[in-house]
């Protein structure tokens, strides 16, 4: 691709590229436009292998002017992948495995037909929904942040400029630096990374300082169990993300831009890789963009993957080459941060939302949302939930909305328990706060957060004790150890749950429980510490007669912790086929009295009621999980 | 500098805008716990929570060490919030400390112990798993006890801030963190210098002298002949030992003291300073004389030998091959010394008291023996010596102040020589007797003070006879680099470079009394700042007071060139006063 050497070069790239995508969405260059997701999700499910066999087969068939192929990012409902969607008909096949694309090929792109049993089926209806858009997971979804994933291809700049990469920032470039910061104080922006600070605030701090060096920093730590939005949208369209750092470094100042990544991310990186060697070499990252007299570059640090280097000085230590452990405050990163200099640091969310902003303006994004939270949050579905995977909301979705219409609600008829927000720093909400509109307070104010969002759901099969110990195991290894809360507190605590959990509590220990919880929260140096306790504050809240059963009768009530429960086989409901004793691995199980019963309450002719030696057994559930009569055995 | 009304406690005070909270507090008359920041200094960690107050509007409480202070601030230390959060980090601290107090070589230093104190703390509390106890003692210096450390940080800024090298560090994490060299290895194979400016500034147990009081012990035990000598900068400091004020002169009653201890000769490092004057500064003329190497850099300090011996190899050869002072000493006395006495010198046992803990590395160099004799066998410390006095049940304050060195071939000193104990002393010293060899007349003065001060770098220009020699002086290897760069670079403008490797030089060296000033009840405030200055001014004191001050003029150096060792830089001088260097830039490679 040629240099983009001014505004006017750029503008009619943007219109050629823009047309060229349009035609493979609604079809009008006559041809079928296939897309698979290139997401970390879908590729380990063999995404790749079906790429290349699609076009393979195009190739082969010689289908080339009836059919394109492109790999996109990620679709969002990653428990249903790989996807393999065709536009114009905007169909969604789920699942779909590299034996399934000779008969896409086959059926679909030749025989115009759609296959049915490769598409989405209801958990609720059971009825099998074509298109996207129809899919109840997608249906109140705003896609702000996750902009052009899976739709472009996030290796070619031209999608991106085509799916309209790079306004924003023009429009950026005819504001003044004030401007820019004005505009995204008017959208409402809130750092997307955890606290929820004002972006445009935080900016503002930097901008005020007058400073030859300043940098924009770009938190791509993602480190909570089980979130993963930061590695989509990466993946999915960095040049939106890196566009976005673009716009903050213009904003405040800034010539330079770090990525930190973490190295876990290997697409991510990749993709990173090639967008801003290709931005590069087309003059939209270095000196003198556009003509203008604005210079940029991005580079990128790789993390080893500790937790705490996304926390912000943590990560500014990490990015000098230092131990990743936090700094005091003050001095904020906007007056001394990376080598001391003026730096933001924001989130890969943040800066895909500040893209879609300067593009859209600050209006529309304001629009959307909470009268405190502007816009829309990526919460990273997963647990006991039908439907697992990325879902973008408005804020003030209530949490019904996302657990039960988008989330398709908890499998197997299972009662809700609780939902867990904000990772390892954020807390449980029950069913009393089903109805509350999300958004970065009203989480807060219910002894949660947002967190960079995840969110767990749990059913009356999870024990809260047991969740509270493991997300202290979490925090206990992932504490950098410099401060002594933190590193000591901790680890109490998680003492005291294993305790606790292994049958061995006393009234006691909730005490002290609650009296260390308090101190890591207001000993702590960094959020993390400061946070640390939260999952044991927000279940002994909401659920102090689980931790009362665990440590005055020692009991645990939902069957999880292993030293509290045993596994019964019911004499009435034993039909005495000895399955559970050929599982047992332990020959824990043997036939016990004659005399099992049919329902009806006559005795089984000839059968043995099994029985289990509590002793022997090692509470794996083998003999659960094959009992043909299947709810003979339960845990008591 | 501008100035800030704050309020703590409700009152009001003004003070310099450029504070923390901590040292604001202190100054007012507050003292604030602590342990991460040493001595309520400047902090960089604010690691470990024990120093929390409030301040009114800020969100939750704050670290004192490192938050400022600012106009209208109002501090709370005392609400109930504030002191709980204290006790508590402290607890939490002492969950995970071997708490062996009573046996803990720092017993009676333990800071640790004096803020559980402070601070109210509970017994029993949050008790859980501890820490192993890892114990390193490979090193002949310094030895680290990973359980009682209690990972506040200060030895690492202290290595970084001294020395510029950064041996200590942060490993593993969380629970598991420990504070040890690169890899976690021993400070025996990592580029230590031994200089023990981290054992200065642990609050507990954790960084220690390695101890040699049982050696001399079974060395008396045995019947040996046992000759304690010591340093010039210990008598500056080891008053402090017995609660007397820093900057106390403690030179009669440690004489007293040591010739209560049982050794059979108590003599004076400052002989062999003398000694180390006309050898050095022979070599110095020398060079000068016959265009060789400069400048000449002293040896005198082994912390420094060890870092050059690997960060700084190329200045070998500017190098003087001196011997440090009580290596000279000890070769000397068992040589010339047991001669005259008639004494088998395998019989001797010569411990050096020593401000130092590098020394005790320096005396097991393989270059440090004649004929297969060692120079000198146990190196205390400052403090050993006087546990080793508090163990004979001596009573410091009753100790008499009349009794003076063994004068015994190697009694005279001069004022020259006790200079030799704080930054700059050996280059005036050097400069006092090299004036008289090159002028034929002494310094009309006496007092160089172009080379004195505590400042980490200083230059000055003398002028000898119309010559200006220029010379320069280092303490702390951060700021010898500096010197030592321009010498790479072959742009060093200096003739002779006075290298100390700890900060000021012996009067700071890392064997001498802890300066704890919130615990040091009788100092004033702004102790951490002039401790060293006080004890500089004990050795320049104690230099005016000596009749003689020109090593030169010394009777006893002037009677062992004339009957034993001849000429300075002698063949006998070479052999037993004069040493080599190694190259160890490979001894330690990365794993």
């Amino acid at each position: 691709m040629a240099k983009i050497k001014s505004e006017k070069e750029l503008a009619e790239k943007i219109e050629h590229c823009g047309s060229c995508l349009e035609a493979k969405f609604n079809g009008k260059d006559g041809k079928k436009h296939l897309v698979v997701c290139g997401g970390t999700g879908c590729i380990s499910s063999h995404s790749d292998e079906i790429l290349s066999r699609l076009e393979e087969l195009i190739k082969e068939k010689g289908l080339e002017d009836k059919a394109t192929v492109n790999r996109v990012g990620c679709f969002g409902f990653c428990s249903q992948g790989p996807f393999v969607k065709i536009f114009p008909e905007d169909r969604l096949y789920r699942a779909v495995k590299v034996e399934d694309v000779d008969r896409i090929i086959e059926e679909d792109i030749i025989g115009g037909k759609c296959i049915e049993d490769l598409l989405y089926v209801d958990p609720k209806t059971h009825e099998k929904v074509e298109k996207q858009e129809d899919i109840n997971f997608y249906k109140k979804q705003i896609r702000i942040s996750l902009n052009g994933c899976s739709m472009i291809n996030p290796e070619e700049i031209e999608e991106a400029l085509g799916f309209g990469a790079f306004k924003g920032l023009v429009r950026a470039l005819h504001m003044s630096q004030q401007e820019v910061v004005d505009e995204i104080l008017k959208s409402g922006l809130r750092g997307r990374g955890g606290a929820g600070f004002p972006t445009g605030r935080k900016w503002q701090f930097a901008l005020n300082q007058v400073n030859d060096d300043k940098y924009v920093i770009c938190n791509g730590d993602e480190g909570d169990p089980g979130a993963f939005m930061d590695r989509s949208i990466l993946e999915g369209n960095p040049v939106g993300v890196i566009e976005g750092m673009m716009i903050a470094g213009y904003a405040i100042g800034a010539k330079n831009g770090y990525f930190y990544v973490r190295a876990e991310y290997p697409i991510a990186v990749a993709r990173l890789r090639i967008a801003i060697a290709k931005l590069e070499e087309v003059g939209l990252l270095g000196d003198n963009i556009l003509g203008t007299n604005f210079s940029f570059r991005c580079h990128i640090r790789l993390g080893a993957g500790a937790f705490v280097c996304g926390e912000e000085t943590a990560l500014l230590n990490s990015i000098e080459g230092k131990r990743g452990m936090p700094r005091p405050r003050p001095p904020f990163p906007a007056i001394k941060g990376l080598w001391q200099k003026p730096s933001i640091i924001n989130n890969v969310e943040t800066l895909a939302s500040v893209s879609w902003i300067m593009r859209e303006g600050a209006d529309k994004f304001a629009a959307i949302g909470t009268e405190k939270s502007k816009g829309t949050k990526v919460f990273a579905l997963g647990g006991k939930v039908n439907n697992v995977g990325l879902v973008e909301v408005p804020m003030g979705t209530t949490l019904r909305e996302l657990i039960f219409d988008i989330g398709g609600g908890i499998p197997g008829g299972k009662k809700f328990k609780a939902i867990q927000t904000g990772g390892p720093s954020g807390g449980c909400l029950t069913e009393k706060d089903l109805d509350v509109e999300i958004d970065f307070d009203s989480l807060v104010a219910r002894g949660s957060m947002m967190g960079s969002g995840g969110a767990i759901v749990m059913d009356e099969d999870n024990c809260m004790v047991d969740v509270a110990k493991f997300y202290m195991e979490f925090i206990c290894d992932e504490s950098c150890g410099k401060c002594t809360p933190c590193r000591v507190g901790t680890r109490r605590m998680l003492e005291i749950l294993t305790k606790i959990t292994e049958g061995k509590g006393e009234p006691k220990d909730i005490d002290e429980l609650r009296e260390l919880a308090n101190i890591t929260k207001t000993n702590s140096l960094c959020a993390l510490g400061q946070t640390a306790a939260n999952p044991i504050i927000s279940t002994m809240t909401n659920f102090p007669e689980e931790y009362a059963a665990h440590v005055n009768e020692h009991k645990c009530p939902a069957h999880v912790c292993k030293s509290m429960m045993e596994y019964y086989i019911q004499p009435e409901l034993c039909i005495g086929c000895g399955l559970c004793m050929r599982n047992c691995p332990v020959n824990a199980i043997a036939p016990g009295t004659i005399g099992a019963k049919m329902p009806n309450g006559n005795p089984f002719p000839g059968k043995f009621v099994h029985v289990i030696d509590p002793k022997k057994c090692i509470k794996c559930g083998s003999c659960m999980a094959g009992c043909k009569a299947r709810h003979a055995i339960i845990k008591k | 500098m501008a100035l800030v009304n704050i309020k703590i406690e409700g009152k009001s005070y003004q003070v310099e805008d450029n504070l923390t909270v901590l040292e604001a507090c202190r100054k007012c008359g507050y003292n604030i716990p602590s342990l991460c920041s040493w001595n309520h200094g400047k902090c960089s960690l604010a690691s470990c929570r024990v120093c929390l107050v409030e301040v009114v509007g800020a969100r939750g409480l704050v670290a004192s060490c490192v938050y400022p202070v600012n106009e209208g601030m109002e501090i709370i230390i005392s609400s109930q919030k504030a002191m709980e959060a204290r006790r508590n980090s402290v607890e939490l601290l002492l969950s995970n400390h071997q708490k062996n107090c009573l046996q803990c070589e720092k017993n009676g230093h333990c800071e640790l112990l004096e803020v559980a104190k402070m601070v109210g703390a509970r017994d029993q509390k949050f008790l859980g798993e501890q820490s192993p106890a890892t114990i390193d003692e490979v090193a002949p210096g310094i030895i680290r006890n990973t359980g009682k450390c209690i990972l506040c940080g200060r030895c690492i800024e202290a290595c970084k801030d001294a020395q510029g090298i950064g041996i200590l560090g942060f490993e593993k994490r969380g629970f598991k963190t420990i504070v040890a060299p690169a890899q976690n290895r021993s400070f025996a194979e990592s580029p230590c210098m031994q200089c023990g400016q981290c054992v200065l500034v642990c609050p507990t147990g954790a960084l220690l002298e390695k101890s040699e009081i049982a050696n001399v012990d079974a060395a008396m035990k045995a019947g040996k002949f046992v000759v304690c000598q010591v340093a010039p900068a210990v008598r500056a400091a080891i008053a402090e030992e017995f609660g007397e004020k820093i900057g106390t002169n403690g030179t009669k009653k440690m004489i007293a003291a040591c010739k209560r201890l049982g050794f059979k000769r108590v003599f004076d490092v400052n002989f062999a300073a003398d000694l180390t004057i006309m050898e050095e500064g022979t070599e110095l003329l020398n060079r000068i004389k016959n265009g060789g190497v400069l400048p000449q850099i002293t040896s005198c300090s082994p912390g420094w030998v060890n870092y050059m011996e690997y960060f700084y190899p190329e200045v070998i050869p500017n190098m003087s091959t001196c011997k440090s002072p009580h290596q000279m000493q000890g070769a000397i006395t068992k040589s010339y010394f047991a001669k005259a006495n008639g004494i088998d010198p395998k019989d001797i046992y010569v411990v050096s008291v020593m401000p130092c803990t590098a020394k005790k590395y320096e005396k097991t160099r393989k270059e440090m023996e004649v004929d297969g004799i060692r120079d000198v066998d146990a190196v205390l410390t400052t403090r050993e010596l006087a546990k080793m006095i508090k163990r004979a049940g001596i009573n410091w304050k009753m100790l008499p102040e009349d009794e003076d060195w063994d004068q015994d071939l190697l009694g005279q000193y001069t004022g020259a020589g006790v200079i030799f104990g704080v930054t700059g002393g050996v280059m005036e010293a050097a400069l006092r007797t090299a004036y008289f060899i090159l002028t034929g007349k002494e310094h009309e003065k006496i007092n160089f003070e172009a080379v004195r001060g505590l400042e980490g770098v200083r230059e000055a220009s003398i002028d000898i006879n119309g010559t200006t020699l220029k010379v320069a002086m280092a303490s702390g290897m951060k700021n010898a680099k500096v010197l030592l760069d321009q010498i790479k670079e072959g742009k060093s403008p200096y003739a002779f470079i006075e290298i100390m490797g700890c900060p000021g030089g012996c009067i700071n060296g890392g064997g001498q009394p802890y300066v704890k000033p919130m615990f040091l009840p009788n100092e004033d405030a702004d102790i951490r700042e002039t401790y060293r200055a006080k004890r500089a001014a004990v050795l320049y004191a104690e230099d005016e007071r000596q009749p003689i001050r020109q090593s030169h003029n010394n009777p006893d150096i002037k009677k062992i060139y004339a009957d034993f060792l001849g000429e300075p830089c002698g063949e006998l001088s070479e052999k037993l006063l004069h040493t080599t260097y190694n190259k160890n830039r490979e001894k330690f490679p990365v794993k």
